[in-house]
């Protein structure tokens, strides 16, 4: 296990280096001289060259490459070109409002996505399978604005039970759930639907084997069938399927940020995206590619716990 | 019966293959037709016909400008579409012929595009649609290319396994010690063996794309306005939720539905081509 460990972290070292130059490179090509984004349309030459100097945009791209992998490493991120406050300061402070967000509609998505993917499987073809199936499909074909609307409009517009928009004062708990309720809604309500849907065909292909038959057919208890043979065979798959869906859900929370007005990450990076902020962009993106890279690393390790046959390939 | 006929009949006996196929036929003909169909120009302002609510004439209302809902969601449906299917289109071009490139060369070419793949995957679909648009620019065009390099990574990953299992079947190694063409190898044995996924998880992903164009459209990176996007049709309405919520909803459920239509046949024709699967719904 030791070796399939350090063997997985070691992987994903260079496939960090790789993401972190391609966000460099890719605000590197985006059109538009930041200097002239920072000073605006009518700043003179000689300013936004002056500026451009300071920023380091005249150095070589290697230099320039350097400079940005040295200030990840020292935690300095630059200065937003509207603001010119420090971008990391404003991650810090926006960093909870996204984390709290995602890993809600995380953990509540698949919790209840693996009971109602298992309540669905062993129901085949019965009412609660038909509910569970449509809203599996309609889950995973609505769009994570489009639900947050919805929510929006019946909870908050329609009956008035919650807040419209905002983040609420992370300090105070109460406040913190009363603002974050329905965001984290939207995410579990599509976190939930890919995890029904893959725990009810985990499931039922597991089911098929010969192995549940056998003990079946040797007259174990239905119970005993389903907990020790089909569930534990079942919910590894689902394990690998939830980090790749926190992927996706991670993409949803910019949506349901902006849906929302949530002063999380995601509205962060399209208000930066907008007014062409490109350091606070890349930054952004930063985060957002570690993060990934991150989850990936856990699913794979988590995966080569509960399954030891992983660990010797 | 024929090969032919004897999959029309699987496919009309596969409900939720048929249902969506009959829901994406209506959408696809309704963009199609557009002009014949909207009751309205999309774009035509009337000030003294502002935010009305759904009635005669107007079935599913009007929005701030005056604009006939049901006329700017009919013609919503050609941008959606058009997108939707050329940017898969362009990454099932490009990402099979790379999945197929990589397996079948092998060394160094393979590591090269199977690692960029991982790379590009490590971007969840809309930060990169986000940030790709933002270099981009929006338009139309540009919008099918930012969604085309979300694609191309996941054609050429489903492609690059089962063309490795492939590569070393006596027929390929028959093919080519008969000194047939890499391309004709890939062409003619390779290709045919993965077509059957690829156009599976193509119409899938067709569905992924309707929804990735919706939502950048939503956050203002798509087709720039006047032009009716479905997207674009609720960030307008987003303003007017608490008095005018029809602008928004309406366009959303056109969303749904149209999304919705291409993972039933998706999931249906997956259903078909390989039964043993439960992929679920």
């Amino acid at each position: 296990m030791g070796s399939y460990l350090v063997r997985r972290i070691l992987l994903a070292i260079p496939i960090l280096f790789a993401v972190l130059t391609l966000v460099f490179l890719l605000v590197r090509v985006a059109p538009g001289d930041p200097a002239v984004a920072a000073l605006g349309d009518y700043a003179s030459k000689e300013a936004v060259e002056a500026l451009r100097e300071k920023m380091g945009l005249n150095a070589p791209l290697y230099v320039q490459y350097f400079q940005f992998l040295g200030g990840l490493f020292r935690g300095d991120l630059g200065r937003s070109l509207i603001n010119s406050r420090p971008v990391a300061s404003q991650i810090a402070s926006a960093f909870p409002y996204t984390l709290e967000l995602t890993a809600s509609g995380i953990i509540l998505g698949s919790l209840f996505g693996i009971l109602l993917g298992i309540l669905t499987a062993l129901r085949r073809n019965r009412l609660v399978d038909y509910i569970g199936r449509v809203f599996s499909l309609v889950g995973l074909s609505v769009p994570a604005f489009y639900l947050g609307i919805l929510l929006l409009l019946i909870f908050s517009i329609k009956f008035n039970l919650f807040p419209v928009v905002g983040g609420g004062d992370l300090s105070n708990f109460g406040e913190t759930l009363y603002y974050l309720f329905l965001p984290a809604l939207t995410l579990a309500l599509i976190m939930m639907s890919y995890i029904t849907r893959m725990t009810r065909s985990s499931i039922l292909n597991i089911l098929n084997e010969d192995y549940v038959r056998t003990a079946r057919a040797k007259g174990l208890r239905e119970r005993l069938v389903i907990y020790k043979h089909v569930l534990r065979n079942a919910l590894l798959p689902v394990l690998s399927v939830v980090g790749m869906f926190s992927i996706v859900l991670i993409g949803s929370s910019v949506m349901t940020e902006v849906v929302f007005s949530r002063p999380g990450l995601g509205k962060m990076m399209v208000g930066a995206m907008k007014q062409r902020d490109y350091i606070t962009l890349q930054s952004i993106m930063v985060i957002f590619s570690s993060l990934v890279v991150f989850i990936n690393l856990i699913t794979d390790l988590a995966y080569g716990f509960t399954d030891p046959r992983i660990r010797y390939d | 019966m024929s090969e032919t006929a004897r999959l029309w009949r699987t496919f009309r006996k596969n409900r939720t293959a048929f249902v969506g196929a009959v829901i994406a036929i209506v959408v696809i003909l309704v963009a199609i037709f557009a002009p014949l169909i909207a009751p309205y120009d999309p774009l035509d302002q009337d000030v003294y016909h502002r935010l009305l609510s759904p009635q005669r004439g107007h079935l599913l209302g009007t929005d701030n400008f005056g604009r006939d809902s049901l006329s700017r969601i009919i013609y919503g449906a050609r941008v959606s579409l058009i997108v939707g299917v050329c940017s898969v289109l362009i990454g099932m071009v490009v990402g099979t012929s790379l999945g197929i490139i990589a397996a079948m060369k092998g060394g160094k070419a393979e590591n090269l595009i199977m690692r960029t793949v991982d790379v590009l995957m490590s971007f969840p679909n809309l930060i990169m649609g986000l940030m790709v648009m933002a270099i981009l620019g929006s338009g139309m065009g540009k919008l099918i290319i930012a969604i085309g390099i979300i694609m191309a990574p996941r054609f050429a990953r489903i492609t690059h396994a089962p063309t490795l299992a492939i590569k070393e079947q006596d027929y390929i190694t028959a093919a080519r010690a008969l000194g047939f063409s890499d391309l004709r190898v890939i062409f003619r044995h390779a290709l045919p063996n993965v077509l059957g996924e690829v156009l599976v998880m193509g119409t899938l992903w067709t569905a992924t794309a309707i929804r990735i164009e919706a939502n950048l459209s939503f956050i203002g990176l798509g087709v720039p306005p006047p032009t009716p996007t479905w997207g674009g049709i609720i960030r307008e309405g987003m303003d007017y939720l608490s008095n005018a919520s029809w602008i928004s909803l309406f366009s959303g459920v056109a969303i749904l539905i149209t999304v919705l239509s291409f993972n039933m046949l998706g999931d249906g024709i997956r259903d078909i081509i390989d039964p043993h699967i439960t992929h679920g719904v």
